[in-house]
């Protein structure tokens, strides 16, 4: 009835080419922006920061970036946690040895440094393809937590090898630390995933995205057609790892404040961002967003309702989760195999026809 | 949107979790799942049965009912965050996480929330040193007293010298397990013996080739700073290559019976350094079998009674409600807060007399906390597995720890962590 673009005319290339092509999609996003950039951070408290917001926009990052990679270059990787210890540990680099560096310049710093270390990692992906590729940076991801782990200069000789992160601030309002305010890391966290969201939306549909499409979809014929395989894939390399060393920086620095190589950053993060992109959809933005908050934001859930509401003893709630999660996912993927965005996709689809769809 | 459905309604059940206060609200930080849990529950129900027995039998510490938040963490530090977010708003008086991992994340948090955290032998070693960290306890000892007390034994069963031997450490390959290395470093140097890591990644699980290097290696002694599964795993393997067990010494957090059970007999003449004695001869473990256990009243399914970590458990949980009590005392109200409980941490004093007089006599060495020192006396004794009558054998006295050793180290450690968070020293 509402959602239907019967009467929006588009009168010039440039609408025609939107993002949101219907208004009501426009309006609709515009205004949960508003929501979430100009009227939560009014009532965020800790708990909110600390357990919902910050995790779903740290982890939407790391998901466009690995979305970026894997769904729309093709490359499957297994390196993420590895690479987010990049980033974390760049950033508390940065942050010890320059410490009246901006949180800003940290945290792109950080992203600029494992930019670097994922085309390294990238250059195989040259030869290797498909599993074996997924082989090889599951090297990365054990040689990057080995090397955090092991190389004392990275930690600055601490006793633990364990990292924390000092106060620091960004335009003077204080970001990191216990004393930073629920509402500024809120802000600070949304702003990196809003800017860097619009930034990939966009580089997915210009000429360089079009290169990783063309190379996820058939390499030999890419080439043919005059795509650079080296270009298409160190880039997609570098701009995924800068995206997930973002995430990596946000992560240790601004949400948790403390961190250790083994544990903070081990295979099982590289896995969960992997199943929050097949889940919420390779090669769709939307996507990445919503299987970061199915992977976040619903264990938090069943937890407060059956500890908090139900009053479950802490264990079963637990395991009990985990299996919800397990079917929840299972579920989605008999459902929709190309994930969440494409039943949200379809969805939209059936909108636009209803109440007569052929 | 559905992140934003999502989070009203955990927003008003959040909000409708929230009881009226009015009791004193003890955070339990526990882990009953994932790989840590074997040693993660006979703690928790330690805790738990305590606490139960204080309100059952006395109603509470001084007429306030106790309330218990639990929160399962799976030993994961992003799980124990949210944890502590989400119960510190309910007036709890004080966090114990039982993870050094999750220690590091809160010390600056209860900092800033003005939150006692206990750390009961384990977490940041140099939290011992009061005058930097205002919010956090370890006592009654700290992990650098535990490498200087296992020295201290071994040059003892040597006969008084360590000169020329070899001592391994088998640690978590974590915060944790690295903790004691320093500390060690230091006393080789001192006692002239030599000092090799051989670390195991987590969970521990897979330590064939760890064993194959202390084959290799030959220490003279081998110690372990072991959790979860890698206990017995190390246990076993440790049985399987026919090291001599009494020369294998454990940190108190692997002396737990189920770490030493799965190795059968082999495991007789493990020994390990506690804290607190074991078993249930205690006069307290009576009030325990009437007001709790035959109420059925039992935390999680009742059958580690009187484990070394039940027994943890129960400590920790003796010295919080003595705190707590210390706090109503100074404070003169029995309606304490965080901040109060601070205060009844820093000044806590448990001797001989008091320790019989909660029923737990002989149990663990006097408490002494002060201003500057958080990290209580530093002595505890070794006990040794025994699988034919399935008990640990107390044999060797309190040995203390080198204080001219450990001490230099807390104060660097903690002088480098005040320059780095810009704190000024307290209790001048």
């Amino acid at each position: 009835m509402i959602y239907r673009e019967a009467g929006q005319f588009k009168v010039s290339y440039q609408e025609d080419q939107e993002t949101f092509p219907i208004r009501f999609d426009k309006v609709a996003f515009w205004l949960s922006i508003f929501i979430v950039a100009a009227v939560i951070p009014f009532f965020v408290n800790d708990y909110w920061e600390k357990s919902v917001f910050l995790p779903f926009f740290i982890y939407s990052i790391a998901a466009i970036g690995l979305n970026i990679l894997t769904g729309y270059c093709g490359q499957v990787s297994l390196g993420t946690g590895g690479f987010m210890a990049v980033g974390a540990y760049t950033s508390y680099k940065l942050m010890t040895s320059f410490p009246g560096l901006d949180m800003f310049i940290v945290i792109v710093g950080s992203g600029l440094m494992t930019a670097a270390v994922g085309m390294l990692f990238g250059i195989p992906s040259l030869r290797i393809k498909g599993f074996y590729l997924a082989v090889a940076t599951l090297a990365a991801q054990f040689f990057l937590v080995w090397l955090f782990n092991k190389w004392e200069w990275t930690y600055n000789y601490s006793a633990t090898g364990q990292i924390t992160a000092p106060q620091r601030d960004f335009l003077g309002i204080v970001v990191t630390g216990a004393y930073s305010k629920p509402w500024a890391t809120y802000l600070f966290c949304f702003a990196f995933l809003f800017v860097f969201a619009w930034l990939a939306r966009n580089l997915v549909r210009g000429h360089i995205g079009r290169s990783w499409m063309a190379i996820r979809d058939m390499d030999i014929a890419a080439e043919i057609i005059g795509v650079n395989p080296l270009k298409a894939k160190l880039s997609a390399f570098a701009i995924s790892s800068f995206y997930i060393g973002i995430a990596g920086g946000l992560y240790f620095s601004v949400w948790l404040g403390a961190a250790e190589p083994t544990e903070a950053f081990s295979i099982d993060k590289s896995f969960d961002v992997l199943f929050m992109i097949i889940i919420g959809g390779l090669g769709s933005m939307i996507g990445s967003i919503i299987g970061a908050a199915f992977i976040v934001l619903l264990p938090v859930f069943f937890k407060t309702t059956l500890v908090g509401i139900l009053g479950w003893p802490t264990d079963i709630a637990e395991f009990s989760q985990i299996i919800l999660i397990g079917s929840l996912i299972i579920f989605f993927l008999i459902k929709e195999p190309h994930g969440i965005a494409a039943l949200w996709r379809t969805l939209k689809e059936k909108l636009r026809l209803w109440p007569f769809p052929y | 949107m559905k992140k934003v459905t999502l989070a009203a309604m955990s927003a008003i059940m959040i909000s409708s979790a929230v009881p009226a206060a009015a009791e004193l609200v003890f955070p339990l930080l526990s882990y009953r799942t994932g790989a840590y849990a074997p040693n993660g529950i006979p703690i928790a129900d330690g805790f738990t049965d305590y606490l139960t027995l204080i309100n059952e039998r006395d109603g509470g510490i001084g007429g306030e009912k106790i309330k218990i938040l639990e929160c399962e963490t799976a030993y994961n530090t992003e799980k124990g965050v949210e944890c502590y977010e989400s119960t510190k708003g309910e007036g709890s008086l004080v966090y114990w996480p039982l993870s050094t991992g999750i220690t590091y994340q809160l010390i600056p948090k209860v900092t800033a929330d003005n939150i006692p955290l206990h750390t009961m032998g384990y977490g940041r070693t140099s939290a011992a040193n009061g005058k930097i960290f205002s919010h956090v306890f370890n006592f009654p000892g700290t992990y650098w007293d535990a490498a200087s007390i296992i020295t201290k034994h071994m040059m003892d069963v040597e006969g008084g010298s360590l000169k020329g031997k070899k001592i391994a450490l088998v640690h978590h390959n974590s915060a944790y397990g690295k903790e004691p290395i320093r500390t060690f470093e230091v006393l080789a140097e001192k006692h002239g013996f030599e000092f090799i890591t051989l670390p195991v990644d987590h969970p521990g699980q897979e330590q064939k080739s760890t064993w194959l290097q202390v084959r290799k290696e030959k220490p003279d002694f081998v110690t372990m700073w072991g959790w979860g599964v890698m206990n017995q795993v190390a246990i076993k393997e440790a049985a399987s290559i026919r090291f001599p067990m009494d020369r294998f010494i454990g940190v108190w957090w692997s002396s737990n019976e189920g770490d030493v059970l799965p190795a059968g007999d082999k495991a007789s003449g493990y020994k390990a350094i506690a804290l607190h004695n074991t078993g249930t001869d205690f006069e307290i473990y009576k009030d325990l079998d009437k007001h709790v256990i035959s109420k059925g009243l039992a935390a999680g399914a009742g059958d580690h009674v009187g484990e070394v970590l039940y027994n943890r458990g129960f400590m920790q949980a003796a010295l919080l409600v003595e705190a707590a009590r210390n706090a109503q005392k100074i404070h003169g109200t029995s309606n304490i807060t965080p901040a109060m409980m601070r205060d009844g941490m820093e000044s806590l004093k448990i001797d001989q007399a008091r320790w019989a007089e909660m029923g737990l006599a002989n149990y663990a060495p006097d408490i002494n906390v002060t201003c500057e020192n958080h990290g209580g006396p530093g002595i505890g004794f070794i006990q040794q597995w025994d699988y034919g009558t399935k008990k640990w054998n107390i044999v060797s006295d309190f040995i203390a720890a080198d204080r001219s050793v450990v001490d230099p180290l807390i104060v660097a450690d903690s002088a480098a962590y005040a320059a780095e968070n810009n704190i000024s020293e307290r209790c001048n």
